[in-house]
């Protein structure tokens, strides 16, 4: 069965540096670095102390609230250095890698037959649960809980994302395991979607209800496609999983290793030959950068994830967990003269007010992290609503989360969202406030106080 | 060095400076600032405040610019009795420098005035809570001159500010925080504070007022009077300008509102710019266009005679509700003020309506001031709030609903 999703509020950003269609083994990388910060919410307890030598799979830390749920390391090696920052919080944990690699056999699982339960401790021992994360709150799903669907996105909508069809090819088996297994944790459906005109291994899945997407920018991201297929309510928990995710989680299944590969996208203007790589989660990003990649001195930002969400890391920063595209694109910390009233061909805009990017939706264009203008209070009225397909009403949920009224927060619909649904708003906004920050804050309070 | 770098180093020596907003207010004008994105979006959209701001005064300048000629044409139409325009909007006799410049050394320091006063408020309160210098000034300092009578003095204009600035937004948290319309409230302020410099048949035309004192005092002159289209109506008198007149705006009123033509193409580059909200404009046009059409029926079905005080407005055929007064100018430039408006989409429908329908509500009835436009926004900026509520409030039950359905 498959149903359409059209979207039509939205906003393609068309950026230069797109990356060719092949893919390249990416060298190895000497470290692997883990962020406990990449696990919104989650307070890790230390198992590897330094110079703990691990296989790939073993633990590395746990939830404080909860044992079970624990983090495994990508690599095997040897744990060199637990980087801590104020309060002794863990910032990274770093692992020298093997020169051969070992794996930690979790033993395979007949996918057909399990039962539930035998499902869920085997994910929850090899790592592979923190791949799961759960809405409201856009943390890592809580195992206790059963939610009502799972959704999956196979349409990656954001600028420069990688391409999903392209990225997943050949990995029918492993989709399709993991799948069906994460099937039998839910009483509801798992959605999956795919491009309009995609061509998408996941369209060829059993037990899933497929839809199709076509629209702008955010039609590819979950959140759009949990409001427009099957909201969450007030009580209610839907999970949702990265379609390449699911490649780990199958692999496990399917092999009984806890094998961190996947494909990222180089992406962005600054890379002289944006392409595919084949390389490790957590895996320090010189190893792909460099090489027809950005130049040394140059003065870029690059970006663990698409430039709307993802992270600001340095050039000897690591691939967070949850990601597989690496933006670089130049910093804007310059000064451009009247460049508050001069009619603007170069930059993306929503508006015609002597900006030019509505005469030719085509343009690709070259943006820098130039903020275009001052932080000020919210002033303009329905441009965000042109960018956000959400059934909610953007400006008075942002207003919501600022004035901290739980009750507002709840009912304009605070359990639906992410902060990665309020990228675009954020985007377009005249008035620069930093909306996904708004709405991260916002979740933690409804999460602490409502939990 | 440039210009550039001396700046920058400038600001970063001064960092941390009380006074650095006033300089910083300065630079920005001069260059779009360095700042880089952290979290969220490490892109942006070409669109800031500024911008957004910009736009609308450049929407307005036509505005500004007629009311310099036609502020001459009607003070030499009054004085020096020289020929009424014959030729449409094109017409020689009003596009003369003459005009002009009797108009522009008129107006220029009631320009001058409303931004200096209005931004030196800025500047110190900006500095006084540690914040940038806000944009929303810049459209209201543009509004301001273009909404008073030529003649206004410039302290009374200079008070006004002060008021409208200090209690109609800073108390309230400054710009993106205010209720009222601040333009309107430094209107409202001058119409309640000093009623005969604002209504009557002498402001409209610079010099009248100082003629009338010369008068007074004796002189042997002829008096001299221009009466906007509003009150001769109110008053039951015979209109003296054609449909076309009111259009163009060869009439009398204050500065910027005359020309119902220029009005509707600032309007329109407001709306393909997308910072002008259309649904407030149409909405509001309907909602006069309804009750001219009532009150027209009203007079038709002979309820309302001719010796009602009512008759001479309730009888003007609806549609030129449009073109007189500062209808026009007050549904492009003033209702669609984001701030104050509905935030809604559907909320702006409702909020339009009624603005133009209680516009001409206030204009026909209101015995002492025949202009409705200016408190009938301020009025519905006061009920937005409670429109919002509302259409969130839809929103809200559909959550609900949906809830309930799912637990039934």
């Amino acid at each position: 069965m498959s149903n359409d999703i059209r979207i039509k509020k939205g906003l393609d950003i068309k950026l230069k540096g797109a990356a060719d269609k092949t893919v390249e083994q990416a060298i190895i990388s000497n470290y692997c670095t883990i962020r406990p910060e990449d696990f919104h919410g989650i307070i890790p307890k230390l198992i590897a102390k330094e110079g703990t030598t691990v296989q790939a799979g073993d633990t590395l830390f746990h939830d404080k609230s909860n044992e079970k749920l624990i983090f495994v390391s990508p690599v095997s090696g040897k744990v060199v250095e637990v980087i801590r920052g104020p309060k002794r919080r863990i910032d990274a944990i770093k692992i020298e890698a093997d020169k051969t690699q070992s794996y930690k056999d979790f033993g395979k699982i007949a996918v057909e037959t399990a039962q539930p339960e035998e499902v869920k401790a085997h994910l929850l021992a090899s790592g592979c649960w923190p791949f799961v994360k759960q809405r409201p709150y856009d943390v890592v799903a809580n195992p206790e809980r059963s939610p009502k669907a799972i959704f999956i996105s196979g349409y990656a909508s954001a600028p420069l994302a990688a391409d999903l069809d392209f990225t997943l090819q050949g990995k029918e088996a492993e989709l399709q395991a993991a799948v069906t297994a994460l099937g039998k944790l839910t009483e509801g459906k798992v959605h999956v979607s795919v491009g309009q005109t995609a061509n998408s291994p996941l369209s060829g899945l059993k037990g899933i209800t497929l839809h199709k997407v076509s629209g702008p920018h955010p039609s590819g991201n979950v959140g759009t496609q949990i409001n427009k297929i099957d909201p969450v309510n007030k009580g209610e928990v839907v999970w949702t999983i990265g379609a390449q995710d699911l490649v780990i989680i199958g692999e496990l299944l399917l092999t009984g290793k806890f094998n961190a590969e996947r494909i990222v996208a180089l992406v962005g203007s600054s890379v002289q030959k944006p392409r595919y790589f084949k390389t490790l989660i957590g895996s320090e990003v010189s190893t792909m950068i460099y090489d027809k990649g950005i130049d040394k001195a140059g003065h870029d930002r690059i970006i663990s994830g698409n430039v709307l969400s993802g992270k600001e890391i340095k050039a000897d920063g690591s691939l967070g967990y949850y990601c597989n595209v690496i933006s670089v694109i130049p910093e804007g910390d310059d000064y451009e003269f009247f460049g508050w009233n001069k009619p603007i061909f170069n930059k993306v805009s929503t508006s015609r007010a002597f900006t030019f990017s509505w005469l030719n939706p085509k343009k690709v264009y070259d943006l820098n992290t130039n903020t275009n203008g001052e932080h000020r209070a919210f002033v303009t009225t329905g441009t965000y609503e042109e960018v956000f397909p959400l059934d909610i009403y953007p400006l008075q949920i942002l207003k919501a989360c600022l004035y901290k009224d739980l009750d507002e927060m709840e009912a304009l619909g605070m359990y639906e969202v992410a902060p990665e649904d309020f990228a675009l708003t954020e985007f377009v906004c005249v008035s620069k406030q930093p909306h996904q920050k708004i709405i991260r804050e916002g979740l933690d309070l409804m999460l602490k106080e409502i939990g | 060095m440039g210009l550039k770098e001396n700046l920058h180093n400038f600001k970063v020596k001064n960092k941390g400076k009380k006074w650095l907003p006033a300089f910083s207010a300065i630079h920005t004008f001069l260059f779009l600032p360095n700042e880089v994105t952290h979290n969220g979006t490490h892109i942006k959209a070409a669109d800031d405040l500024k911008r957004t701001m910009n736009t609308v005064i450049m929407a307005m300048v036509p505005c500004l610019i007629f009311g310099m000629f036609n502020a001459g044409y009607q003070h030499h139409l009054a004085f020096d009795g020289i020929q009424a325009v014959s030729g449409g909007f094109f017409s020689a006799e009003f596009w003369t420098l003459d005009n002009f410049l009797v108009g522009f050394w008129k107006i220029l320091p009631l320009v001058i005035v409303s931004y200096g006063v209005g931004l030196g408020i800025e500047f110190i309160f900006a500095i006084i809570k540690g914040h940038e210098v806000e944009e929303g000034y810049l459209v209201t300092g543009m509004l301001v001159p273009l909404i008073v009578p030529i003649d206004i003095p410039l302290w009374m204009l200079a008070v006004a500010v002060v008021f409208g600035v200090v209690i109609g937004k800073e108390v309230f948290g400054g710009t993106g925080m205010n209720i009222l319309n601040p333009a309107l409230t430094i209107r409202a302020f001058l119409f309640f504070a000093y009623p005969t410099w604002m209504s009557g048949d002498k402001v409209w035309v610079e010099g009248a007022v100082a003629r009338d004192r010369a008068i007074a005092a004796g002189e042997n002159l002829d008096a001299v009077s221009g009466e906007t289209i509003l009150g001769s109506l109110a008053q039951g008198k015979e209109v003296a300008h054609s449909v076309a007149d009111m259009f163009f705006g060869f009439i009398p009123g204050s500065i910027g509102e005359t020309s119902t033509l220029l009005i509707i193409l600032g309007g329109l580059f407001l709306i393909f710019a997308k910072i002008g909200s259309w649904r407030i404009m149409l909405s509001s046009v309907l909602g006069a266009l309804a009750v001219g059409l009532i009150f027209n029926q009203v007079v038709d079905a002979g309820v309302i005679t001719e010796t009602s005080k009512f008759y001479g407005l309730m009888s003007t055929p609806f549609w030129h509700h449009l073109l007189i007064g500062g209808f026009a100018f007050g549904t492009v430039f003033m209702a669609t003020d984001p701030v104050t408006a509905a935030q809604t989409n559907k909320g702006k429908w409702y909020y339009g309506f009624f603005v133009g329908f209680i516009s001409i509500l206030i204009r026909v009835f209101n015995p002492a001031y025949p202009e409705g436009v200016m408190l009938a926004i301020l009025l519905m900026n006061v009920f937005a709030p409670t429109i919002d509520h509302y259409v969130v409030q839809g929103n809200v039950k559909k959550r609900k609903k949906r809830l309930k359905v799912k637990t039934a």
